[in-house]
């Protein structure tokens, strides 16, 4: 591909850098004004996107490439690494959806985070979060986007803790910044092999001389190791323990960072280093199959969370496995796909549960939930567009994708994850059908439920604007050989085709399949003739393990957390307090005592003095005389 | 001269070896003075004995100049032994115990 | 017998007799005048070799200055007191007298590999050209001059610190005490305590 240099990449970073600085240093004078201005640097930024793909889509495809090197940040004897921006196909994707959906959850957090004290701070945060998220996106060299992840990863780790003066937030924040920095430090080693091979970290150089630099084995311990940092940062097991938790984080925070943009950058990795993966066919299987045990696995704990936000999360997390599995399958512009459909319907999903937290006056439970539809219509009518789009119901989104996804499983001769992923398609339908059913249908089951209300327009109309992008994001990619993919070509390359059973048939089982599920969930949550709490009874031990996550967290516990803190705490009070404090005492008390018994030797009695230089002399004469 | 000078020269050996007993015995101050004058008289005689076996008046100088340093040093020294017993109303050694542990 | 031998064998055992006897008597006059006597054995000595001029500066200097300053002292300070006859540091005697033992034997041993018990000083003393005094004048002023210059710097200053060591503090008598005296009717009060503790 051909590059061209173009001025102003770097205002689409700069804008929501802007409005962090200001509303860091003056947000609190700005009050009112802090959500606008972070919305605005955002809406901005959105705006020179469009412009820059217009400039993009008129140029052929192989021409499809802007770069622009900002300076040169590491100059170390030949190793050199500039803070280079790129635009091409995959980029302007991924700033299209991060641009777009951040600003309808920028201008939907003016309503949610309303009464906050704290709200020009937030707002600083977010916009901080785009910056890096676009930093992420538009790098490159993997050294940028190595800048993003972190960046992203710190404003994660901010956010999830905003409300700090709750512990469990703040431990929370902990949790994610910890168990994503596991897989970052293994993505930092393979970024280290990197240099090692190629002796450069640009995207260009590495990818255009990887078949001959690398051996297979070599490709295959990069490819892993940067997958490591996917897993982290992509909540797939077995590093998916902190997306959970992070539910405690402000409802936006979980629409933005935890299902429409930080989460994904696991699956742009992949696809960015996917020349990597391919020299090693083992890297692929292995996200293949992490994907897959993940997507099944959420699916499952999906099903019995009480929490509205959890149920969320662990969907984010399957999800997020289907677009490994993808990814592991050379479907790289399905999983893209799959990606930006997924932003649209999951982003709607949280603010639309935000929106009924909110009218719930805060209250996330489900077993307190019932009814809504009436009190709440406009955020109904959106979650249900979503939930169904996920749940894969013709023409939606979500039935594009998934059905893309399992189209090229079985084309590809991958019976047995055809099998297992449409399984977990239906389990995802399952849980989704449970959420909708409990929160909306049925009769009210508390107070809160009896008294809410739907949520201002500042909050309703991004959910709208969502709920339209949900519903024809599909017209992308209808085909995995679609519009987008057709558009990605130039950095992914073509998918693996194959031949197997015809779209008919595949439709027919996909959509089956959801309707089922939405039909038992109906049955048994929606239709009141089913006593779903008794239902559940019945179920237990499985009902609650699932929802502990089949207590992976506490093997954690168990097996690393106890084991460190009893480690920890060993080294502190027995080591250094009894060991090492001891020793350095011991040394001073003996020296002390040494001393002591040493000093009795002043006696002060001048006698005893003169006695000993007598005796001293008497000596000297004997040494003198024995040696004459 | 008869006498071998050896003899001389162990008597003032002696008369040393008496002095430095008396001066680690005593607890007066004065007899420990006296004790050390002992000392530097026996030292004389040696130098004398020398000087006579040696044909050379050094020795003899050499005596001389100590008596006269002998004298210097006990003038202070009394003066100080002086000063201490103002204070302390005592010649005893043993009392002047400060410099201890 | 020649006649240095007899003196010298009449003298020796009088000196160590004395030196022993001022280790051994408690009165410390006592032990002064014994220390004299051995002063004038020792002049006798510095005679027997050849050394006229030292027997009369250590009878005129050790025996009739040093000692009467001593006496002088011993009077002074009444020194018949209180000296406590318990010996507290138990080990030094037995110690001293060993150390002093063995000195002796040392020294013994060494003055027989050194000078050797059989010799004798040459028959002439040549270095008392022109009498001892004066050859001794002659050294003294010309070989050592430095030395006895320093010498009298170091009996100046002797005598200047015996003076300020001694000298005890007195108070001038201020003008209020005489008032203070006089009207009371009392005599003025003593400007010089002899007695009283600085």
């Amino acid at each position: 591909m051909v590059s061209q240099a173009h001025g102003l990449l770097w205002l689409l970073p700069a804008l929501p850098l802007l409005g962090a600085v200001v509303n860091l240093f003056w947000g609190r004078r700005l009050g009112r004004y802090a959500g606008w201005l972070a919305s605005a640097t955002v809406i901005v930024a959105f705006g020179v996107a469009l412009a820059l793909m217009s400039q993009l889509l008129a140029k052929p495809a192989e021409d499809r490439l802007f770069v622009q090197h900002l300076f040169s940040w590491i100059e170390v004897g030949r190793f050199q690494v500039g803070a280079d921006l790129r635009l091409d196909d995959l980029s302007m994707t991924m700033v299209l959806v991060v641009t777009g959906v951040g600003a309808l959850i920028h201008v939907y957090a003016i309503g949610y985070m309303a009464n906050d004290p704290r709200y020009g701070r937030f707002f600083a945060y977010m916009n901080l979060f785009v910056f890096f998220m676009l930093m992420l996106v538009l790098g490159g060299n993997y050294l940028v986007l190595y800048l993003g992840w972190e960046g992203v990863g710190l404003c994660s780790y901010l956010l999830i803790g905003f409300w700090f003066d709750v512990p469990e937030n703040a431990e929370a924040a902990k949790k994610a910044f910890i168990t994503t920095r596991i897989g970052d430090t293994l993505m930092l080693v393979g970024l280290a092999l990197i240099v090692f091979r190629f002796g450069t970290l640009d995207f260009d150089a590495v990818f255009g001389t990887a078949g001959s630099v690398l051996t297979k084995d070599a490709a295959t311990v990069i490819a892993l190791l940067l997958f490591a940092g996917a897993i982290g940062k992509s909540a797939q097991v077995p590093l998916h323990v902190w997306l959970p938790d992070a539910m405690a984080g402000p409802t936006p925070v979980s629409a933005l960072i935890h299902a429409a943009t930080m989460v994904t950058a696991g699956v742009y990795l992949v696809v960015r280093s996917h020349v990597l993966f391919e020299l090693s066919g083992v890297a692929l299987t292995v996200v293949l199959v992490v994907g897959l045990i993940t997507a099944i696995y959420a699916a499952t704990c999906a099903i019995a969370q009480q929490d509205i936000k959890r149920v969320l999360a662990y969907s984010t997390i399957s999800q997020l496995g289907f677009m490994f599995m993808a990814a592991g399958m050379r479907a790289y512009a399905v999983a893209i796909f799959f990606l930006v459909a997924h932003a649209f319907y999951k982003a709607l999903l949280f603010l639309g549960a935000g929106s009924v937290i909110h009218g719930m006056h805060d209250d996330q439970d489900l077993r307190d939930m019932g009814g809504l539809r009436h009190a709440m219509p406009i955020t109904f009518a959106t979650f249900a567009i979503a939930a169904l789009a996920q749940a894969g119901v013709p023409p939606l989104a979500g039935y594009f994708a998934k059905d893309a996804v399992l189209e090229v499983a079985q084309h590809t001769g991958r019976d047995a994850v055809y099998v297992l992923g449409s399984l977990a398609a239906f389990l995802s339908a399952f849980y989704l059908g449970r959420m909708l059913f409990l929160t909306f249908f049925g009769r009210a089951r508390s107070d809160a439920a009896r008294d809410a209300h739907e949520s201002p327009p500042v909050m309703w109309v991004p959910l709208a604007i969502l709920g339209f992008g949900v519903a024809t994001a599909g017209w992308l990619n209808t085909t995995p050989e679609g519009r987008l993919a057709e558009f990605l070509r130039e950095v992914t390359g073509l998918g693996p085709g194959g031949n197997g059973l015809g779209v008919l048939e595949l439709s027919g089982i996909a959509v089956g399949l959801s309707l089922a599920a939405l039909a038992v969930t109906w049955w048994i949550y929606g239709s009141g003739r089913v006593d779903p709490f008794a239902f559940r009874e019945r179920l237990e031990p499985f009902p609650r393990a699932a929802l502990h996550g089949w207590y992976v967290d506490r093997a954690y516990d168990t097996v690393l957390i106890q084991p460190a803190k009893a480690a920890a705490w060993i080294t502190a009070y027995v080591v250094d307090a009894r060991i090492i404090d001891g020793f350095v005492n011991a040394i001073g008390f003996s020296v002390r005592r040494l001393a002591d018994r040493g000093r009795v030797v002043q006696t002060g009695f001048v006698r005893s003095y003169a006695l000993v230089l007598f005796l001293g002399a008497v000596l000297i004469l004997l040494y003198v005389g024995v040696r004459l | 001269m008869r006498t071998p000078v050896a003899y001389y020269l162990m008597l003032s050996g002696i008369l040393f070896m008496l002095g430095t007993v008396g001066v680690l015995t005593r607890k007066n101050a004065l007899l420990i003075f006296m004790s050390v004058e002992l000392q530097l008289n026996a030292v004389n005689l040696s130098l004398v004995a020398f000087s006579r076996l040696h044909n050379d008046l050094t020795g003899q100088v050499l005596a001389f100049f100590s008596m006269v340093v002998a004298a210097a040093e006990v003038v202070v020294g009394l003066a100080i032994i002086v000063a201490i017993y103002r204070r302390r109303r005592s010649v005893d050694v043993d009392d002047v115990r400060e410099l201890r542990w | 017998m020649p006649l240095d031998n007899v003196v010298f064998w009449v003298f020796a055992p009088i000196s160590v007799a004395s030196a022993i006897g001022m280790l051994l008597v408690r009165n410390a006059v006592h032990a002064a005048l014994f220390l004299i006597v051995n002063f004038f054995c020792l002049a006798v000595f510095f005679l027997l070799l050849d050394a006229p001029f030292l027997f009369a500066v250590q009878i005129i200097v050790y025996a009739g200055a040093i000692m009467v300053l001593f006496l002088f002292v011993l009077m002074l300070l009444g020194v018949d007191s209180n000296v406590p006859i318990r010996e507290r540091l138990l080990v030094q005697r037995p110690i001293a007298f060993i150390l002093g033992a063995g000195f002796v034997v040392e020294l013994f041993l060494a003055i027989r590999a050194g000078v050797g018990f059989a010799t004798k000083a040459p028959d002439a003393f040549t270095a008392n050209e022109g009498g001892n005094t004066q050859a001794v004048a002659k050294v003294l002023f010309g070989q050592y001059f430095f030395p006895f210059e320093v010498t009298s710097i170091l009996l100046l200053v002797a005598a200047i610190a015996a003076m300020v060591l001694a000298h005890r503090r007195t108070r001038a008598v201020t003008q209020a005490e005489i008032d203070a005296a006089e009207d009371d009717h009392q005599e003025p009060a003593p400007a010089y305590d002899a007695e009283a503790a600085p």
